[in-house]
């Protein structure tokens, strides 16, 4: 059985429509990269599938693990094991980045009838997630992004994707403002988390992270469709004649 | 359409739980204020002479003082004169001896209220004095505390018990004429608490007071008078709570602390009058006026307060450091949702030398709230090497409320040192998503960020009062997010 599936999704902001049918299939342990130029509507889908409800869903339907997805409230998508890296993570002053990890944590394994995790078994965990993405232990206990380098806070995003240990998770252009050095470490922690049983969506604009992030299915998105859908020889392509020619078939598709 | 709505549907309706009305029989005088009423409170109260002196001096020089109307707070004027002045439970002749002599409906009443009255509550460490209306109902461990020589009770007991003490000490922080609401406080007010700590003896337990309005049309007159011996320390708990009702009620109270060499006074407040209803309607009007003096060398004064209710609060906890080396502080987190209005600060007057004051004011609006801080740092030419630090942050949720900052510095010497820091933030629809995407609720989320930024408030309260005062905010805040 697939592990989502996305039937003919159309979504607005406000009056403007941004998704306009989208069908997407993601199985168990694949993962999917989902390309396209600025405004095609790739942060949407994101932030779409994560409950955001700025987004209106107007018709179509997402199935994950065979339920209903868009009638579940954002933290019960998380709770089953959807979880969104954030383009912009969102700083919380005050709160400790230990203290919010511990508290989502718990709120997960709680929802799923597994022990929450005390004090000690919480900070053993954490270390060893820390590892995986060469965090400085300081950043444990500093509010929840809050001056936070752009490294760091992509870095603790997928730190926090580490210890949640997600089965959907969505990389929304986490390689935005990243410098080489940061990208390929904070791919290595994304590489480490693959896994026959967790599926990937990685929305970017370049293909240079796909370089570090190998997918398996390669999707063009343009002005809210799904245009073009290939291996990750297509992001290359896409390396070689940027999205003009997507986009002018985008219109084509329109005209037929 | 979306559940988090829902969520702040549910918290935005929660009622008021601590709005029901005790029916109970209530010696309750006319309405209005004169030289008579005056007289017949201090006659009810079977007071000394000089102490109806005293009021009648203040009720005289209140009538030539006007209402302020500087602090960043509406309302429709208050006729002084539709107001009852005394209401106090009927009592058996004399008044309570013991609690088996308390009114059983009261008794329920507190507990309700959550408040340890019964002696068997020494496991929690607190001794109670609860202000009912007017009059002071029932203290806790007297006797316990008397081994030590303190004194801790009702205000009207120690006027009779320890009239010298009183004398000594009322109105010497807060004179009668200072301003209009303690003036008018001095004249009619009606009860207490009074705690004296002699030389050298630390309290073992929070003392605490509780205060409840229950009458209709009644306003609430307290007065609170803590002195603090050399070498003594104290640490105090004041609560309050209202029922619902839809016209406003007038509170006007004075605190007094008095902290001599080596002492320590550490007062902490929890207000939770009735706030109004979601449109405004009704809840009491806080006019407070606190001031503690740190007399002596190395005494300390703190003042920590979390102040949730009222329709409007006007009030500022404030230290006279006279003392070399005293210290000052003060921690408030002041919470407006709805319709309320909140104008709160603090003053520290640096008198001697080396003095220090510290502090840190949380100002949280949500709904239509109106929050403003007023803090004066006043540094006399006397007070070299003097100190002081000052953080006003607020945090707004929504559009629809306001913060205010008011901090006014005066240093009239070279050698101190004045620092202010002040912020202002919002919790966003966004902070709330990110936190619901990693499986955390919306009132989970909201509550979450609010600790987290008043952290550093909520460690100086006592332990089970910083519990309470979680609690409380939550309840408060929740719903106002959206």
């Amino acid at each position: 059985m697939s592990l989502l599936e996305i039937k003919d999704l159309h979504a607005k902001v406000g009056e403007r429509e941004i998704l306009r049918g989208i069908d997407l299939t993601i199985n168990p342990g694949e993962v999917h990269a989902i390309m396209g130029p600025n405004g095609s509507g790739k942060s949407t889908l994101a932030q779409v599938l994560a409950g955001r409800e700025l987004y209106v869903v107007t018709s179509g339907e997402v199935i994950y693990e065979g339920q209903d997805l868009l009638a579940m409230s954002p933290e019960d998508r998380a709770r089953a094991g959807i979880f969104l890296a954030f383009q912009y993570p969102v700083e919380i002053p005050g709160v400790s980045n230990m203290y919010f990890l511990k508290a989502a944590l718990n709120t997960v394994r709680k929802s799923r009838g597994i022990e929450e995790l005390d004090a000690f078994d919480f900070l053993s965990l954490v270390k060893e997630k820390m590892k995986l993405m060469e965090m400085d232990q300081t950043l444990l206990n500093r509010p929840v992004n809050t001056g936070f380098s752009g490294g760091e806070k992509k870095r603790n995003e997928i730190f926090q994707m580490a210890v949640l240990e997600p089965r959907l998770a969505i990389l929304d252009e986490t390689d935005s403002g990243l410098d080489i050095d940061a990208l390929r470490t904070v791919a290595g922690g994304v590489n480490a988390l693959r896994d026959p049983e967790r599926s990937m969506i990685v929305v970017t604009h370049y293909q240079r992270l796909l370089n570090y992030i190998v997918p398996d299915f390669v999707h063009v998105l343009s002005e809210g469709r799904i245009v073009k859908s290939g291996g990750k020889e297509l992001a290359l392509e896409l390396e070689e004649s940027g999205y003009s020619g997507f986009e002018d078939e985008e219109e084509a598709v329109g005209k037929v | 359409m979306s559940s988090s709505s829902n969520t702040i549907e549910t918290f935005a309706n929660q009622e008021y739980k601590w709005g029901f009305v005790t029916d109970i029989a209530a010696d309750t005088i006319p309405r209005g204020l004169s030289e008579d009423v005056v007289r017949l409170i201090s006659a009810k109260k079977n007071e000394p002479e000089w102490l109806l002196e005293w009021r009648l001096k203040a009720f005289r020089h209140w009538q030539t003082m006007t209402e302020p109307t500087w602090a960043n707070v509406h309302y429709p004027k208050i006729d002084y004169q539709d107001i009852i002045y005394y209401s106090s439970p009927k009592a058996k002749k004399d008044g309570p001896k013991s609690l088996d002599d308390v009114d059983p409906e009261l008794l329920k009443t507190y507990e309700k209220l959550g408040i340890p009255l019964q002696e068997r509550a020494i496991l929690a460490g607190v001794a109670v004095d609860a202000v009912f209306d007017s009059v002071s109902v029932a203290t806790t461990f007297k006797a316990k505390l008397k081994d030590m020589g303190i004194i801790f009770g009702s205000f009207s007991e120690a006027v009779q018990e320890h009239p010298e003490l009183v004398r000594k000490y009322l109105g010497s922080v807060v004179p009668t004429s200072d301003n209009f609401f303690a003036a008018l406080n001095s004249a009619v007010f009606s009860d207490g608490s009074f705690c004296y700590v002699p030389k050298g003896v630390r309290c073992p337990m929070e003392l605490s007071t509780y205060f409840r309005i229950n009458a209709k049309d009644t306003g609430q007159f307290e007065r609170t008078l803590i002195v603090a011996d050399e070498g003594a320390y104290v640490s105090y708990l004041e609560g309050c709570t209202a029922p619902m009702r839809d016209t406003n009620q007038l509170h006007a109270a004075v605190v007094e602390l008095v902290a001599l060499d080596n002492a320590q006074i550490k007062y902490s407040t929890v207000q939770n009058w009735y706030p109004g209803d979601k449109e405004g309607k009704g809840g009491i009007y806080n006019f407070v006026t606190k001031r503690g003096a740190c007399r002596g060398v190395n005494s300390k004064i703190s003042w920590t307060q979390v102040e949730t209710g009222s329709a409007i609060t006007w009030k500022y906890p404030s230290c006279l450091l006279i003392g070399d080396n005293s210290v000052g502080e003060f921690y408030s987190v002041a919470l407006t949702n709805n319709y309320q209005q909140a104008d709160t600060g603090t003053k520290m007057i640096h008198i001697g030398k080396n003095t220090t004051s510290t502090i840190v004011s949380k100002g949280i609006s949500a709904g239509h709230g109106q929050n403003t801080y007023r803090g004066g740092v006043k540094i006399l030419k006397s007070a070299t090497g003097a100190r002081n630090y000052s953080q006003c942050d607020s945090m707004l949720l929504g559009d629809q409320c306001g913060a205010h900052t008011f901090p006014y510095l005066e240093v009239k010497n070279t050698s101190s040192q004045v620092e202010h820091e002040a912020s202002t933030s919002k919790i966003g629809e966004d902070q709330i998503f990110y936190c619901r995407q990693r499986g955390i609720s919306t009132e989970d989320a909201v509550s979450m960020i609010v600790h987290g930024f008043c952290k550093e408030v909520f460690k100086e309260l006592p332990m089970e009062f910083a519990v309470e005062a979680q609690k409380l905010l939550g309840v408060s805040l929740e719903g106002s997010v959206g």
